[in-house]
């Protein structure tokens, strides 16, 4: 996937003020001002100025405005914003959570993107920072907190300027009631999550943590810790000008807004696309127009789920392709090709994330790798009558036994895997792989770090 | 007061501090191996390598005591833990010195272990190996037993127990090399009956 | 008191003296780590569950407890 190609038109489209037709050729449903790209897609560029002209400034809350936090939360409510990092959890209630009184909190903008097949995060940092920006003020007067920390990855020097540079820009100015720093931290696949990355601003390990209870609060030194995703807080700008119809406007019930997808895989137009929660799967990846025929879409990224070509007609919200076995997650949409072996991408994907397992649980660190190695065995073709037993023996015992949801997400795709793809399941077991087993894979090729590369 | 009893108390139970020292090491290195079966569960090895590290330091706290109260040499009750501050033998009561700051870290670090972060237990716990040397020396410098055949032999059997479980712990280690320090897999199946055939004992 | 074992993946390093000296209710998968379900502790052996938190060297098997349904 030419992840770097649709990131660099995307950011010289910013610099030149002109649309790059390559990253979105789709007009979206509701109006352009109320979307996270409508703006830059129409020319705009992504300085503060364009930015205040488009949109106008944020309605943050004037001086001793007390009844101004309760009032942004039950906005939020009304919207029903879910959260965009993968785990779509209701905004307000994550909000209303953090809002009770804790000493000093920081608020985290979680812009690391471990899914190496994401490009939202950066998209939207490099093309509309400011509106990022706003919802990061927004949240931080609500929880009041005393500091703003952008996590970007260390490597992507392209995004981690653009942010920089809006962040100079409010600096100091009434848009920026609380400071932002910025902060680059290492790019493994676990560091985005939430506790990992808290781990890594206590200059600690940047390991994800033990859980029991979610609603104990993370902790930066004294202080509590609160992290949102970069698109969710975009949104909750938006909502907080446009009003929570402006977002309902998109969408469906049970699922509203827009949100973005980052499609890739056997696909013409790979890159960004802003789509309405609830079109259906076949119409998303259709703007970025399929080359051939598909038979698999990977949903949710590598810990999400595959969803067979039948399953197209699925509307794309949590529930619906949870339903199918796949999942929003981060929004991430990798299309496999009638061409292409499931069982080996699957192998590959199962591969790469042994290799990014943060290597504090056992069932993780051997659990995963043995999964990869079935895979790869049944990938591979010799006749193995007891493959599929031993798969779902692995499956089980990774399946909710670390501390953190990576080895859940590797169980459910691999599970999704051995449904979608049951005919083949059936002929590699019994000898016959198929011939695409060795061609070229659709995955992003900076997973190759990890795994052996295509032969 | 000075009194030959006093003398051979010291010597005496000095050596069955050596003999539990010895044997509360190669208990440790089983349990760190995680050497178990169906007789010696895990937890009960682990068990007595606690129990006997205690009766050893009972038995060395009796040697160090026996040792200063006998007036017949000087060894003052500082140089217990401030190591060469005796004049008598100024160099090998120093090593017993040494030894018994060494087991002292390991005793109170053990005893707190929930209570500090397990990297520190662990480094402070391999601390012991480190006072095998020190109190063996000690044992040879202090010299009084040290020609008697059956004192040697026995000194000897106790530096083979422990050093065959030192490597013992190393090649294991080695092995699993590749995981993080903390993360040891049970690969080993232990001798006699697998562990998860243990049947609960009413 | 309605009590649940949880078991803190990061802390278990495979000792294996829950699953000793509690085979009902702890089995180990083939790398040796402890398999818990998660349902309330029976009565009768809510004592070798405390002393099997107490001998875990690493306390990573704890004693919670239960939700409120």
């Amino acid at each position: 996937m030419p992840t770097a190609t649709s990131i660099a038109s995307a950011t010289s489209a910013t610099k030149t003020g002109a649309p790059d037709t390559d990253t979105d050729a789709h007009a979206p449903v509701v109006a352009d001002r109320a979307t996270l790209l409508g703006g830059w897609r129409a020319g705009r560029s992504a300085d503060l100025r364009s930015h205040l002209a488009h949109h106008g400034p944020p309605p943050l809350p004037g001086p001793g405005d007390s009844s101004w936090p309760g009032r942004f939360v039950a906005t939020i409510e009304a919207s029903g914003l879910t959260g965009r990092g993968g785990a779509s959890f209701p905004s307000s209630i994550k909000l209303r959570l953090a809002a009770s009184a804790r000493p000093r909190p920081t608020l985290v903008v979680n812009a690391m993107e471990g899914e190496p097949a994401s490009a939202k995060d950066r998209i939207l940092l490099s093309c509309v920072p400011h509106l990022v920006l706003d919802g990061a003020e927004l949240a931080a007067c609500v929880l009041g907190a005393e500091r703003i920390v952008v996590c970007v990855v260390h490597d992507q020097r392209a995004t981690f300027d653009n942010i920089v540079r809006a962040v100079t820009e409010r600096a100091g100015t009434a848009l920026a009631p609380v400071p932002v720093e910025v902060r680059c931290a290492p790019g493994r696949y676990v560091a985005g999550e939430e506790s990992a990355l808290v781990s890594w601003l206590n200059s600690g390990p940047g390991a994800p943590g033990w859980r029991p209870d979610k609603g104990v609060a993370l902790k930066i030194g004294r202080g509590a810790a609160l992290v949102h995703n970069a698109e969710t807080l975009g949104h909750m700008a938006l909502i907080a000008r446009y009003g929570p119809m402006s977002f309902r406007d998109a969408g469906g019930a049970d699922s509203p807004g827009t949100a973005l997808v980052t499609v890739s895989g056997g696909v013409a137009h790979p890159g960004v696309y802003e789509i309405a929660m609830g079109t259906t799967l076949g119409d998303v990846i259709a703007m970025a127009r399929p080359t051939e025929a598909v038979m698999a879409v990977l949903t949710g990224g590598f810990g999400g789920g595959w969803v067979s070509d039948a399953a197209l007609g699925t509307p794309y919200t949590p529930r619906a392709l949870g339903a199918v076995g796949g999942a929003v997650g981060p929004g991430v949409l990798v299309v496999l090709p009638r061409r292409a072996c499931g069982i080996a991408e699957t192998a590959r994907l199962a591969r790469y994330m042994a290799g990014e397992s943060a290597g504090q649980c056992g069932p993780c660190v051997f659990g995963l790798p043995a999964l990869a190695q079935d895979l790869e065995r049944l990938a591979a073709g010799s006749p193995d009558p007891g493959a599929l037993a031993r798969l779902g023996a692995h499956i089980a015992a990774v399946d909710g036994r670390g501390a953190c949801r990576h080895p859940d997400g590797v169980a459910r795709m691999v599970r999704s895997a051995l449904s979608v793809f049951s005919d083949d399941v059936a002929a590699h077991t019994a000898g016959r792989p198929c011939a695409a087993v060795h061609g070229p894979s659709v995955l992003p090729p900076t997973i190759w770090a990890h795994g052996e590369p295509t032969p | 007061m000075s009194s030959p009893v006093l003398w051979y108390a010291t010597r005496a139970t000095g050596l069955v501090a050596l003999v539990l020292l010895t044997a509360t090491t190669v208990l440790g290195v089983l349990t760190a191996n995680r050497s178990a079966t169906v007789r010696w569960p895990g937890f009960s090895v682990q068990d007595l390598h606690r129990r006997l590290s205690v009766t050893a330091m009972a038995f060395l706290a009796c040697h160090i005591l026996t040792s200063v109260l006998d007036s017949y040499v000087h060894i003052g009750w500082t140089a217990i833990v401030v190591p060469f501050a005796s004049s008598y033998k100024r160099l090998w009561v120093g090593l017993g010195s040494v030894g018994i700051d060494l087991l002292l870290a390991v005793a109170v670090t053990s005893h707190l272990r929930h209570k500090i972060r397990a990297g520190t237990w662990r480094a402070v716990h391999w601390l012991a190996y480190l006072s095998w040397p020190v109190a063996l020396s000690h044992a040879f410098g202090m010299g009084t037993d040290m020609r008697q055949g059956w004192v040697i032999a026995l000194t000897v059997s106790c530096m083979a127990a422990v050093i065959g479980a030192a490597l013992w712990r190393i090649s294991l280690a080695a092995r699993r090399k590749g995981h993080a320090l903390a993360l040891i897999p049970v690969q080993r199946r232990p001798r006699g009956v697998p562990v998860k055939h243990i049947s609960a004992q009413p | 008191m309605n009590a649940v074992i949880k078991v803190n993946p990061i802390a278990c390093t495979a000792y294996g003296y829950c699953a000793e000296l509690l085979p009902e209710l702890v089995t180990l998968d083939e790398w040796g780590y402890p398999v818990v379900d998660g349902s309330p502790v029976p009565a009768h052996l809510l004592d070798l569950a405390r002393r099997a938190a107490r001998e875990c060297p690493r306390r990573a098997f704890v004693l919670a407890r239960a939700p409120e349904r």
